[in-house]
């Protein structure tokens, strides 16, 4: 723990700090373009100059220099004032003055740092230098002229996203920041690159010109578009959600998000259900009242017979709400897993991604079995990159996907797990931290008898280290497990039970062809499959629309907040539910959310406490692999969810990235 | 006046053969085995004593800079040497010399000199535009090892040594140490952060020692005529021969192996045949290739051409190559045109010398014509001040030098220009 001198001030700084960092401890304010925690150092900004004796007479880059025993550093002397106004002079001399047209303003270093670090008035009578536009998507928008070549991207897309796809060409003051072939940037993670630009060359292009980010108020919400949970925040004017943004988390989503996550939001004022339908004799939707609705679900009298799904963004408040109901109906016919898996949920240490997000990244040897894990968890496999490069061997049993890291494909049929080669055998077994990730495609495919086979044979579990994972897809699957939103044979239990109603809480995976002549009452918020399957359609709330509870695939229980109102007439879910116990005439117990958030953590305590629920680390016994083709459940990352299919970026995203159609500039 | 028998490169001028027989018969790979066995740190202990000085231009002691590779690897690391032959400084033109008439003295030095730092293989950087001078190094290089001279058991010293030679794309930037080690690599020629220095973590991670192809073929010679032998030529701290290359206003420019701290005067008047129109018409000199600030002639005439000579001047030697200006000579305009080459060889990677060297060059442009005011004198002074010594490598330094230099000696004839610009001006609005 080396002492060092920060203006004045003595502190210890830990191993390897730099003096940037030394600096941050001792509470001085260091700026800096090019420096980022989570990227490699470049040192190439020279903002963060400051003076170090003992060493030579010119000021030092702060970020690059590490910190050493007895080193005195200045940050507050002239020579440090002087080089800062020069660098930040520099920066400025070539960087348009288009503050009022750019949407990077009232959130760009550049902006903040000339103010408290600049000159007042430029000495340069030059013409500026200008830079053609570079192509980089349906997702990020471009302004060249104002790059300052911090190169945070570039370091973003080689280091972090594993794809070199954005690169610097020529050099001097010509050096100009583009894609390869100006191609769009492809990678899931790549809207990423926009937090990161400390200008404005690099803005979102669907939040272009929209607003302003003092207009914006700001929500903590829990990302639904993987069972990830990433953390992020929600900027909303009015009724509307303009943007979404990550919130650092370093055990979740450390500080990326999907671009799903980050896009999908224009989704939520597309193909909005807001208003009540019932469907006539003819087949068709006509308009209603809340109370027409309720009124022809009571006559339905169901009584016991009445059944629920959920979908896979519901929040655990709402799937408690609809399990109370049907419990005072005196039924138990509820089902998450829409897709028909009927996996056993007794054990949730068998269903869980128990070495945590940021567990993975010291494991030493990865077996995924049946995981598209860049389109089921994007930021699963930023880790496991960061495993790779600490050494770590990944080993994949499914179809080819592109990894960004060297893995080794063992086949597509589950039954390689029962006659593994060699080497793998070998790799897992000796490693120190050995971990199975088993995706939804390999649990459908027979994958969970020989995976837990080979977690007790490679012993997975061992002291402070449990690699047994299973990663779901659906935001709200962990919270369905733990509720005991389940049947024990999953959606089929719910076919043969013959439910003369069933509630449809937004599922819109679900095959309802299967269900006859059951009423079938869909509680949602977007016209997709299970609104048009739907006899009656209750409009509820989106995930921005309600505060909730969102279990995570690694069993994180996290809390979201509500941004905006939901749009017409669509409601709460929860009220939803309340108002059609009244309407069945009986008793679930609650009247407000308060009450309902009280009676739901009375019942499982773990989703009361945010953090890591404890599911105990104790795994079945497994048994023998049988034959099964691995088939991944995601055929288009861009298009997985009710939102998304509704949103204009994720559409051009799945048409532009993934099938290869070009689209022609607007303006142009 | 160096004798020629203290002469180091034999065929300088090219009036023998470069090849390895006629290489031989002038003494190369003459016992190279014998300078070997003298053991690694003898030969580095030689060195030091020798007061080789880089001859790159910065001029950092030689056997100090091998002494700091590491003695043995604790990590399975190999050590490599990688020989600078990226000579793109405007000015020089000594290693090109070298490389076309005399390769087999750079080969020989990169055994040597390899072997003394425990390198596992040299790589030689040349630069891209040097093509015939490649052809003659790849040529000499495989010479030397169907001769058993490289590769395994090189020379019969038992010692395995590979030479690659890599041909540069004509960056001038891939000329610095670390922008060099990251072109080998296969990356963009950029300078890399020290620390780590490349005796730490060079080429591909491994412990490297960056040097110039004159100080590595000076070896041989050092090691076969001795320590004291080399430093009896030169002033105290700046010894042994130098390869001068002379161009300009001179009557004969010439590129000629002299004793450092020569005085300036004789340089010019023994080798060159004297400055172009007499000692009077002198202007001013560029000693040591573009990047070091001008001289004026009267306080150049007597200098000694050496590190510390020229540093007292407030100029520098560094790479030797000396550029003559005689009173034809628009001094102004020759630093505009090396401001102008500094702003197009700015590899762009950090802030102050990617957006400096523009804006300097752009400046220079307009003082050239007197389109400016006195007052933008001292903000372009304050410029290179902001520029010099907040960069990664010494690129922006070098940029800044010439027009410090030019503002130091010659703010009158800025500002005459100014004047009359002003007057022409004032003329034509009336």
């Amino acid at each position: 723990m080396p002492k060092v001198t920060v203006d004045g001030q003595e502190i210890e700084v830990p191993n390897g700090a730099t003096v940037l960092q030394a600096c941050e401890l001792a509470g001085k304010e260091i700026p800096r373009f090019c420096y980022h925690e989570r990227l490699s150092i470049a040192g190439n900004c020279r903002m963060c100059l400051v003076e170090v004796r003992p060493g030579p007479p010119k000021p030092q880059a702060s970020c690059a220099l590490p910190a050493a025993e007895g080193q005195e550093i200045r940050t507050d002397t002239p020579m440090v004032k002087t080089a800062r106004e020069g660098v930040m002079e520099f920066l400025l001399i070539n960087h348009p003055l288009d503050c009022p047209i750019c949407d990077q303003g009232g959130e760009c270093d550049l902006q903040d740092q000339s103010i408290a670090y600049g000159r007042g008035a430029t000495r340069y009578h030059e013409n500026k230098r200008a830079v053609t536009e570079k192509y980089m998507g349906p997702l990020i928008k471009t302004v060249m002229t104002r790059c300052i070549h911090c190169t945070r991207c570039v370091r973003f897309s080689e280091e972090i996203a594993g794809m070199d796809e954005i690169g610097a060409l020529y050099r001097g003051e010509n050096m100009q920041i583009t894609t390869y072939l100006e191609q769009a940037a492809e990678h899931e993670l790549s809207a990423n690159v926009i937090d990161l630009c400390p200008v404005g060359a690099l803005t979102s292009r669907p939040y272009a010109f929209e607003a302003r980010p003092w207009e914006l108020k700001k929500t903590l919400g829990i990302d639904v578009s993987d069972a990830m949970g990433s953390n992020i925040r929600i900027d909303s004017r009015g009724r509307e959600v303009m943007r979404v943004l990550p919130r650092i988390n370093d055990d979740v989503n450390e500080e990326w998000i999907s671009d799903k996550a980050r896009y999908q939001v224009d989704g939520l004022t597309r193909r909005r259900l807001d208003t009540v339908w019932i469907r006539n004799k003819k087949g068709k939707l006509d308009k209603a009242s809340w109370n027409e609705a309720f009124a022809k679900i009571a006559a339905a009298k169901p009584g016991k017979a009445i059944a629920a799904i959920a979908g896979d963004m519901q929040d655990c408040e709402t799937m408690f709400a609809a399990k109370a109901l049907l419990k005072a109906c005196g039924s138990t016919l509820v089902e998450s897993r829409q897709t028909g898996m009927d996996y056993p949920t007794d054990n949730l240490a068998a269903m869980n991604f128990n070495s945590t997000f940021a567990g993975i990244e010291e494991a030493d040897a990865v077996l995924i079995v049946g995981s598209h894990v860049r389109w089921e968890a994007p930021l699963v496999n930023v880790r496991l990159r960061k495993a790779v490069k600490r050494g770590a061997k990944v080993f994949v049993v499914g179809p080819h996907w592109e990894t960004t890291y060297p893995a080794e494909f063992l086949g597509d049929d589950v039954s390689v797990l029962g006659k593994l080669p060699g080497h793998v055998a070998d790799g897992m077994s000796k490693a120190e931290k050995p971990a199975i990730i088993l995706g939804g495609g390999g649990v459908v495919a027979g994958g969970l008898d020989p995976a837990l086979a080979l977690a007790a044979e490679w012993k997975l579990v061992r002291d402070g280290w449990n690699g047994f994972n299973v990663m779901h897809f659906s935001a709200a699957r962990m919270g369905a497990l733990m509720l005991g939103f389940v049947q024990k044979g999953g959606f089929k239990d719910l076919v043969a039970a013959k439910p003369k109603v069933l509630l449809a809480l937004g599922a819109d995976e679900a095959d309802y062809s299967q269900f006859g002549d059951a009423l079938k009452v869909y509680i949602g918020h977007h016209g997709d499959k299970g609104a048009h399957a739907a006899d009656i359609i209750l409009p509820a709330s989106a995930y921005t629309e309600k505060a909730g509870t969102y279990v995570s695939t690694e069993g994180r229980v996290q809390f979201a907040d509500k941004a905006v109102f939901a749009p017409g007439d669509a409601r709460e879910d929860w009220t939803i539910l309340r108002a059609l116990a009244d309407a069945l005439g009986v008793s679930v117990g609650f009247d407000s959310f308060a009450e309902l958030r009280a009676a739901m953590v009375g019942e499982v305590p773990a989703l009361g406490v945010e953090g890591l629920a404890d599911y105990g680390s104790k795994l079945p016994k497994g048994g023998k692999a049988k034959s099964g083709k691995i088939g991944y459940p995601i055929k288009d990352f861009y298009l997985t969810n009710p939102i998304a299919r509704a949103s204009e970026t994720m559409q051009r995203c799945s048409a532009e990235l993934l099938h290869g159609e070009t689209f022609a500039e607007a303006a142009e | 006046m160096l004798a020629d028998k203290d002469r180091i490169f034999t065929n300088l001028y090219g009036f023998q053969e470069w090849g390895l027989k006629a290489a031989q018969a002038r003494g190369d790979w003459d016992a190279t085995k014998k300078l070997m066995a003298v053991g690694q740190d003898a030969i580095i202990e030689e060195i030091k004593a020798s007061g080789l000085r880089g001859r790159g231009g910065a001029g950092f002691p030689t056997g100090l800079k091998w002494s700091f590779m590491p003695k043995e690897s604790k990590d399975g690391r190999p050590s490599f040497l990688v020989i600078n032959a990226d000579e793109s400084e405007p000015g020089s033109c000594k290693d090109r010399e070298i490389i076309r008439h005399d390769p087999h003295k750079l080969v020989e030095g990169a055994l040597i000199a390899g072997y003394a730092m425990r390198a596992r293989a040299a790589y030689i950087y040349i630069r891209g535009e040097f093509i015939r001078e490649a052809e003659t190094l790849f040529k000499a290089v495989a010479e030397a090892y169907d001769a058993g001279l490289l590769g395994k058991n090189a020379a019969g010293s038992g010692y395995d040594f590979d030479v690659f030679v890599h041909r540069g794309a004509g960056a001038y930037i891939c000329g610095e140490e670390t922008a060099m080690i990251e072109s080998l690599e296969g990356k963009k020629g950029q300078p890399r952060l020290k620390p780590p220095f490349p005796a730490g973590a060079g080429l591909y991670g491994c412990p490297t020692t960056v040097n110039n192809v004159e100080s590595i073929a000076v070896v041989p010679t050092i090691l076969r005529r001795g320590a004291s032998w080399f430093s009896s030529f030169g002033r105290e701290n700046n010894k042994g021969t130098k390869l001068f290359q002379i161009s300009g206003h001179v009557n004969t420019p010439c590129v000629v192996e002299e004793a450092m701290s020569i005085p300036f005067s004789e340089l010019i008047e023994k080798h060159c045949g004297g400055i172009r129109g007499g000692k009077d018409n002198l202007l001013a000199v560029i000693p040591g290739g573009s990047s070091v600030p001008l001289v004026p002639a009267e306080q150049i005439w007597d200098a000694p051409m050496d590190f510390d000579g020229l540093k007292e001047l407030g100029s520098g030697l560094g790479t030797a190559g000396v550029i003559v200006m005689d009173k034809s000579t628009d001094v102004v305009r020759a630093i505009s045109r090396i401001s102008a080459f500094y702003k197009h060889e700015s590899c762009g990677q950090c802030t102050p010398c990617r957006e400096g060297t523009g804006w300097m060059w752009r400046v220079m442009e307009r003082l050239r014509t007197g389109d400016s005011s006195p007052e933008e004198i001292d903000m372009l002074f304050q410029v290179t001040k902001q520029v010099e010594g907040h960069t990664i490598c010494a690129l922006g330094d070098a940029a800044a030098w010439p027009i410090q230099g030019l503002i130091r000696h010659y703010r009158p004839e800025l500002e005459r220009r100014i004047a009359e610009r002003q007057g022409e001006l004032a003329q034509a609005a009336e």
